[in-house]
């Protein structure tokens, strides 16, 4: 049982530990790209701390749902957070939720997100959630497909099972094929899920053009910082989904402290890795008009149900 | 049980009767309907929960005169278990007209309005409870029939006699398709007694079966709303008044769905070919996934909440699609899974639909108007009103800890089992399904956070708005009780399963409860392939919400807040830079524009000096009543042409020539029975 909370406890404080840096050796990769030095990986912690210590501006307009939702959207997203097996095959959270709940979970912080973007009663706040909104929806039936066709190579869909599963190679080594396109819908979902490029850019100074940044538009304060570290937090949720479920490998199988240590330092690396590949894809992709987006998910769909076709073909 | 059952009856006639008696004392009339139809739905809730735990079911007869009709009532787990579903949200209708119908004092006659609301209930209560095919219909009838003269209530109004006409027309089209289900049965068993349907339904032979199905799908899915036979809900029930709507859409679509149980699972004895299970399974898929595509186009606040009913009656189909196919291929205890998943959705979409259609009554009472782009900042105004709506909203858009969550879990688990089928189309097809499924989540997210943003933040949009008030208690109970209902029924699975699981084990014939609920009952879990637990969810998002407290107050110290005008370009913001209802869905309409086939009309009259000046605009965007125009229109259009034509050959001027057409009618009638 000690054992148990103390393996909560750590996997809390890396998910919180660790998303700000991925945000900003993103940041850093696309500024080696773009030719400039760029702040410092650290930086977004610095910004965080700041932030949290600022006034707190409230808009005159809002009711209780723009204050509730930092909360409930931290909450949310981390609740996710500790779904996921990080550096450890069997969370001791495991139980509470397979990876639909996880879904389900990420979608109520959206869903609070989208009235908070309208509560401020601005044409931009209204714009964001409406976005957000169409975005949310559409990622849907691809996301549970590949979720699907994942839950088939593994034979489950709690994540604690799929981690283990993969990482003794168990399943998924017979053909590949479903497993790989499965990544591939995944990847697509992720990308759109979180805000990135070429979806929704993170880094644009246009409202025009915002999605999630829009939504965000009225908070200051502590309630930004709460919004923007849960934001960084779904990114590495879902990193962490990606590299976990399609390449376990190093993940700690056995409770024991080297296993552990070794666990951790391999997310950390495969992590990083992936998120030094995103910030490559957001500067030389260029972002897709919104209407466009319907292709890229259908692209995803399309993936993740090949993914489905190919497992019963390659079963016998 | 017998005596409860009397007192139930005793009730609701008292309830029928007793307002008349007292001719414009209307807080008399209301307080006797509303009161004695709320102790009818307690004790009804009893009864309901005798029959759940009880071993045997409880049966009583009456003979009549009328050959064939039998009043016969049997109270079995299934009957029972939509016994309290009726119940539950008949009480909270009940307590909140109350308050609700103060609204039609002086308007309407509050005796008519009490007394057809308690025959509306009881009759629904009689419908699950009826034993013999024969009371079954006219009990049925008698609920089409009370519901839409509640339909009409406000009948002075043109589009309301519209709505009233449409519901009678469909409705009867449907219990037309009944009565073709129940004569082929009949034709088998020789008798009108579901005990005799029981007996003989496995000796149903297999192209008679099949019209039996269809004719039931039809028939029954009329009174649910599956597309393409939904075309009359969104206007009949935001039509009647909010209480009643919310029976409607909460309950009223759900005895149809009992009806299909009853039809398939138990009189067939679930023994039909895999293909009835497909086609219930499309049919759902198609219905969830244009029920919310339509559902997000709707302004009008109740229509919208209509057409989601339709989604809602998709996914339970969905359910018992699922469960069907597996019954079909021989896995017992997958089709129990599926059964219990579509009973929990029923349940569920029960609760937080009449709890938002309640809630629109509200609005509606508070604002008097149905338009969302006349709501705004209602949250301020009613606060308690908007806190229960938002409830709702969360479980409709089936997010944790919420009930809407575990059922649609449920039926995606029991989609995703599909890989135990050794057929590669059902394996590929019901994953899609799932998918569709998913789809749909999302749109009704969407379509939810538009309801409840549009309606209750930010600015009010018009003047009602602004003057808008909470409404009286009895109301806020009403929707209070279902909002609990709620958070209840999503966190206490536990409660719940088993008692799904004696239902379906009555036509399935095995037990899956203690296999889907493990961990002493904390956790779901579907065949070692997913588990979810609903109490851990809701522990582990108050305590990491309570984490995020923490770090705010640890890093950002005691809180420094202001409150300021909302940031707009340097102008005062107006309710008029909000975004609307229209507006929020624009993008989605745009990307689905293959289903909508909007119709955007721009025109201009210009100045006749100059070009470019505009003296009028007019701007139209509508989107296409698909259904109606390409399906309805051309068959009605077929009909009013034909009977124009009989009507120029039979309007004769002289008496002769009629009797002659009666002698030729009574000539072919005893040639077709001699």
């Amino acid at each position: 049982m000690f054992g148990n909370i103390c393996l909560i406890f750590l996997q809390m404080v890396v998910i919180l530990g660790v998303s700000p840096f991925v945000v900003g050796l993103i940041r850093k990769v696309k500024a080696w790209l773009q030719c400039r030095k760029g702040p410092s990986v650290f930086q977004p912690y610095a910004d965080l701390r700041k932030i949290f210590c600022k006034e707190a501006v409230i808009p005159s307009t809002t009711s209780w749902i723009f204050t509730i939702t930092p909360y409930i959207l931290f909450g949310s997203t981390l609740a996710a957070g500790l779904l996921v097996p990080a550096f450890f095959a069997d969370m001791p959270l495991g139980f509470a939720g397979n990876i639909i709940a996880l879904v389900y979970l990420l979608a109520l912080g959206t869903f609070f997100l989208i009235l908070a973007g309208l509560d401020a009663g601005s044409a931009f706040g209204g714009m964001g959630s409406s976005r957000e909104a169409l975005v949310a929806s559409v990622t849907e039936p691809a996301m549970i497909l590949s979720i699907f066709a994942i839950g088939l190579t593994a034979g489950s869909t709690n994540l604690n099972t799929i981690v283990h599963r993969t990482a003794l190679f168990q399943g998924v080594t017979t053909d590949p094929a479903p497993h790989l396109l499965a990544l591939g819908a995944l990847f697509i979902v992720a990308l759109a899920e979180t805000g990135r490029v070429p979806v929704d850019n993170p880094a644009t100074h246009l409202e025009l053009t915002m999605i999630h940044e829009a939504m965000i538009l009225d908070y200051s304060g502590r309630y930004l910082a709460l919004v923007e570290w849960a934001a960084s937090m779904k990114l590495l949720v879902f990193l962490s989904l990606l590299v976990n479920i399609f390449a376990p490998w190093g993940i700690a199988v056995e409770a024991t402290a080297g296993a552990m240590t070794l666990g951790l330092v391999a997310y950390l690396v495969k992590v990083s890795a992936l998120a030094v590949v995103i910030g490559i894809l957001e500067c030389t992709v260029a972002k897709l008009r919104l209407f466009r987006l319907s292709e890229l998910l259908g692209a995803a769909f399309i993936l993740a149900l090949l993914a489905v076709i190919f497992f019963y073909m390659f079963r016998g | 049980m017998t005596i409860l059952f009397l007192s139930i009856l005793f009730s609701y006639l008292g309830g029928i009767f007793l307002p008349l008696c007292f001719p414009n004392r209307e807080f008399i009339q209301n307080t006797m309907a509303h009161g004695l139809a709320s102790v009818a739905c307690l004790l009804g809730l009893v009864l309901g929960y005798e029959g759940l735990t009880d071993p045997e079911p409880w049966h009583i007869a009456l003979s009549s005169n009328i050959p064939l009709l039998e009043l016969s009532l049997r109270l079995d787990r299934l009957a029972a278990f939509f016994l309290v579903m009726i119940s539950l949200v008949g009480l909270a209708t009940s307590v909140y007209a109350l308050g609700y119908v103060t609204e039609y004092y002086g308007k309407v006659s509050m005796g008519t309005l009490g007394s057809l609301y308690n025959g509306f209930l009881l009759s629904m209560t009689l419908v699950v409870l009826a034993d013999n095919a024969f009371f079954f219909l006219i009990l049925w009838e008698l609920m089409s029939v009370t519901s839409y003269f509640l339909v009409v209530t406000e009948h002075e109004k043109n589009e309301v006699r519209y709505a009233g006409l449409f519901y009678l027309v469909m409705t009867h089209i449907g219990t037309a398709f009944i009565i073709l289900t129940f004569l082929v049965l009949f034709q088998n068993a020789e008798s009108f007694s579901f005990e005799a349907f029981r007996q003989s339904g496995h000796t149903v032979p297999e192209r008679l079966g099949t019209v039996v199905f269809l004719a039931a799908l039809i028939g029954f899915g009329t009174k649910a709303g599956i597309v393409p036979l939904h075309v009359w809900l969104p206007y009949a029930h935001p039509t009647a008044p909010s209480h009643v709507s919310a029976l409607m859409s909460g309950v009223m679509v759900k005895t149809a769905i009992y009806g299909l149980i009853r039809v398939y699972f138990d009189f067939l004895d679930g023994e039909f070919p895999w293909w009835w299970g497909v086609v219930v399974l499309v049919v759902g898929t198609v219905s969830a996934l244009l029920g919310v595509m339509y559902a997000l186009m709707q302004h009008d606040l109740k229509k919208l909440l209509a057409y989601s009913s339709v989604e809602n009656i998709g996914i339970i189909l969905m359910g018992i699609g699922a469960g069907m196919i597996f019954s079909a291929y021989g896995f017992p205890e997958l089709a129990a899974l599926g059964i219990i998943a579509g009973l929990y959705h029923t349940l569920n979409h029960a609760v937080f639909k009449s709890l938002l259609f309640l809630g629109a009554g509200s609005l509606l009472y508070a604002t008097h108007t149905r338009n969302m782009e006349e709501y705004g900042g209602l949250l301020k105004r009613m606060p308690w009103t908007g806190l229960f709506f938002l409830i709702g909203a969360v479980a409709i858009s089936a997010l944790p800890p919420t009930n809407g969550f575990v059922s649609e879990w449920l039926i995606f688990q029991n989609l995703f089992l599909a890989y135990q089928i050794p057929d590669i189309l059902l394996d590929i097809l019901l994953p899609i399904a799932a998918a569709m499924l998913a789809l749909s989540g999302g749109l009704a997210l969407a379509c939810f956070a538009k309801a409840f943003g549009i309606s209750f933040l930010a600015l009010p949009r018009g003047s009602h708005a602004k003057h808008a008030q909470e409404t009286p208690i009895p109301m806020r109970i009403g929707l209070g009780g279902l909002a609990v209902m709620c958070l209840v029924l999503g966190m206490g699975p536990i409660f719940v399963i088993p008692v799904l699981d004696q239902v379906s084990a009555e036509f399935v014939g095995v037990s899956v409860a203690e296999r889907i609920l493990t961990m002493d009952g904390w956790a779901l879990t579907t065949a070692n392939f997913a588990s979810v637990s609903m109490p851990a969810l809701a522990i582990m998002l108050l305590a990491l919400s309570g984490v995020g407290l923490l770090f705010a107050h640890l890093l950002g110290g005691k809180l420094q807040s202001r409150s300021y005008k909302t940031w707009g370009c340097g102008l005062n913001v107006t309710s008029r830079m909000e975004y609307t209802a229209t507006g929020f869905a624009q993008p989605i309409k745009r990307m689905f524009s293959t289903v909508y086939q909007p119709t955007i009309k721009l025109e201009s009259e210009m100045l006749e000096e100059s070009r470019y000046f505009a003296k009028r605009k007019h701007f139209d965007s509508y989107i296409t009543p698909f259904f109606q125009q390409y399906l309805y229109e051309p068959v009605v259009n077929i009909f009013l042409r034909m009977s124009d034509r009989l009507r120029n050959m039979t309007v004769a001027h002289e008496l002769n020539l009629y009797l002659g057409y009666v002698f030729a009618a009574l000539l072919v009638v005893l040639l077709l029975v001699r």
